[in-house]
């Protein structure tokens, strides 16, 4: 009996050295890559690098009108790309029939998913840039951007919907309550955590995307910040930002990853390096909002 | 045995009556013609083995069947003393679950605070005083026996209560919104010995007010606290009459089988 359970046993050692060399290819390579980033860029990360503006010497060129395109256009992406999926979301699980046209809606969501985001650019261009007139501007990069994340959301919010129990949808509709009043009283506080999960995880994803951006045309060269939200003269807001053209910062960092001097490189593992920690920024913040909003649901 | 009966009959009024109702799940059916009264404040128990479609049968009641496609209803249940049918087709369901309240098999509190579970009901009709909402929370909570227990703790969340607590904190939460009918399905099934207890005392004082339809897959429970029982098999009801009299001298061999642990 022993040898014969050692002999079996064997194999539980074998796939789990299997199991550990395969993860550790994964996980050293991006440390490697992540460390190797650092070095080149750390020396470059200093207050000046947030604020200037690119430049022709190497030494003076910051990330300022980069990492402000990027924050902006996600603002716009986050704005379309949360009530849009959201709202689909809860129609699906909740209001749509179930029969082989949602079935049908279903699979090509799920298919949105991983269309090659280059498509989604060209989309764009003719439909935001051209067919619209929104031009090479932010809301134009956000649109896209939003389309893009948009399956991203759906599927979470379907799933993060799926997980409430049926006996809380029952209790609802059996004092009385309306479809909608179920949704915005239960369905919809108690998905919140799992929704916006999806929602920033489809935000570090886009945040992070070049080639969609390049296609609409966004500048790899740019001086100036947009227009300000905020004036001095009535109404005191003002949406003349959304027009204007931009950079973000992965096209930045293209861009200084293609110059001969090698000091640009430096810059662009500086801004990879802010990139990447920014991406990671988001998921934590994803992390820490789902065990907050989690904390106080129970079934 | 029939003193008892003629006392009752003399008092007896009809609150809810199916009248050859037979569901169907798709082209299943569930139900098979029954065709059986609720008395106005007795608490009636539909009693049977799995599948029987006692549970079925009281969902008709609320028309929580609705919520799933492929169901279908035939015949009525007639509500008194209006007359209406709750099955028809243009009597909204919501209508009729404004009337008719239920505490389901697992306790099934809203992940909200205690106050918030109670108050659901009303808030959703509408009611905009908070002073009203705080007012009919509590005599809901005094009516559920409950108030003592968590008249402290109001703000906390529902899932803080224990399982006992927690399922009188659903009967709360429907007897505010004034039902004219309460339906149990299996309420104690998920709780010890002593909170069944605490419900089934609880179910007998609110049968003073409130008419009472329950689910039990538990026999003595059914002989505990129902007027009226009746005992269905394979979505027929076999029999129904005064709970007393079923248990003690049923009339159909078929029932006698089923309370006598014979099969079920």
């Amino acid at each position: 009996m022993k040898p014969e359970i050692k002999k079996r046993k064997r194999w539980d050692a074998i796939f789990a050295l299997c199991g550990m060399v395969a993860m550790m290819i994964g996980v050293l390579t991006f440390v490697a890559l992540f460390v190797d980033m650092a070095l080149d860029g750390f020396g470059r990360l200093s207050w000046d690098f947030f604020t200037n503006y690119p430049s022709r010497r190497p030494g003076q060129a910051g990330i300022l009108s980069a990492w402000v395109g990027s924050t902006l256009v996600m603002v716009v992406t986050a704005f379309f790309a949360v009530p849009l999926g959201v709202a689909a979301g809860v129609y699906l699980e909740e209001y749509a029939a179930k029969n082989w046209v949602t079935d049908v809606i279903e699979i090509n969501i799920t298919n949105l998913a991983g269309v090659p985001s280059i498509v989604y650019g060209l989309l764009a261009l003719g439909l935001f840039v051209y067919q619209f007139g929104f031009g090479q501007s932010i809301l134009s990069a956000g649109l896209t951007l939003a389309l893009l994340i948009l399956p991203v959301v759906i599927v979470a919010t379907r799933e993060a919907i799926r997980s409430i129990p049926q006996a809380i949808r029952e209790g609802s509709y059996a004092l009385g309550a309306t479809q909608w009043q179920t949704v915005r009283y239960h369905i919809l506080p108690y998905s919140s955590a799992g929704i916006l999960t999806g929602v920033i995880i489809g935000m570090a994803r886009a945040i992070g995307e070049t080639a969609p951006i390049i296609t609409i045309g966004a500048l790899t060269f740019i001086a100036f910040l947009p227009p300000p939200p905020v004036t001095s003269e009535p109404p005191f807001i003002s949406f003349e930002w959304l027009m204007s053209p931009f950079t973000v910062m992965p096209i930045q960092m293209f861009n200084w990853t293609s110059r001969p001097e090698a000091a640009f490189h430096a810059n662009a593992a500086a801004a990879g390096f802010v990139l990447v920690f920014m991406t990671l920024a988001m998921n934590g913040l994803a992390i820490w909002l789902r065990y907050r909003l989690r904390r106080n649901i129970k079934w | 045995m029939s003193a008892p009966e003629t006392h009752m009959s003399e008092q007896l009024v009809t609150k809810a009556e199916a009248r050859e109702l037979s569901f169907y799940y798709g082209e299943f059916r569930a139900l098979k013609s029954i065709n059986m009264p609720v008395h106005e404040r007795k608490v009636t128990a539909l009693i049977g083995p799995s599948g029987c479609g006692k549970s079925t049968f009281l969902r008709c009641f609320n028309r929580m069947h609705d919520l799933y496609p492929g169901n279908r209803y035939e015949g009525a249940i007639v509500l008194q003393p209006d007359n209406t049918n709750l099955l028809a087709r243009e009597v909204d369901p919501i209508e009729v679950r404004m009337r008719i309240g239920m505490v389901f098999q697992k306790p099934n509190p809203f992940p909200k605070s205690v106050f918030e579970n109670v108050a659901y009901g009303m808030r959703v009709r509408g009611e905009g005083s908070r002073r009203r909402i705080e007012e009919k929370v509590e005599q809901a909570l005094q009516d559920a026996a409950l108030w003592d227990e968590v008249k402290d703790r109001l703000h906390q969340p529902a899932y803080n209560l224990s399982g006992g607590q927690q399922q009188r904190l659903c009967i709360a939460r429907a007897l505010a919104t004034d039902p004219e009918l309460l339906l149990f399905d299996e309420p104690t099934s998920a709780l010890d010995p002593i909170a069944t207890a605490s419900i089934e005392e609880l179910m007998h004082d609110l049968k003073e007010r409130v008419t009472i339809l329950i689910v039990t897959h538990n026999m003595q429970q059914a002989a505990r606290v129902s007027d009226f029982t009746a005992y269905m098999y394979l979505g027929d009801l076999i029999e129904f009459g005064v709970t007393d009299e079923l248990f003690i001298k049923p009339k159909m061999k078929q029932t006698e089988d089923y309370i006598t642990g014979r099969f079920g």
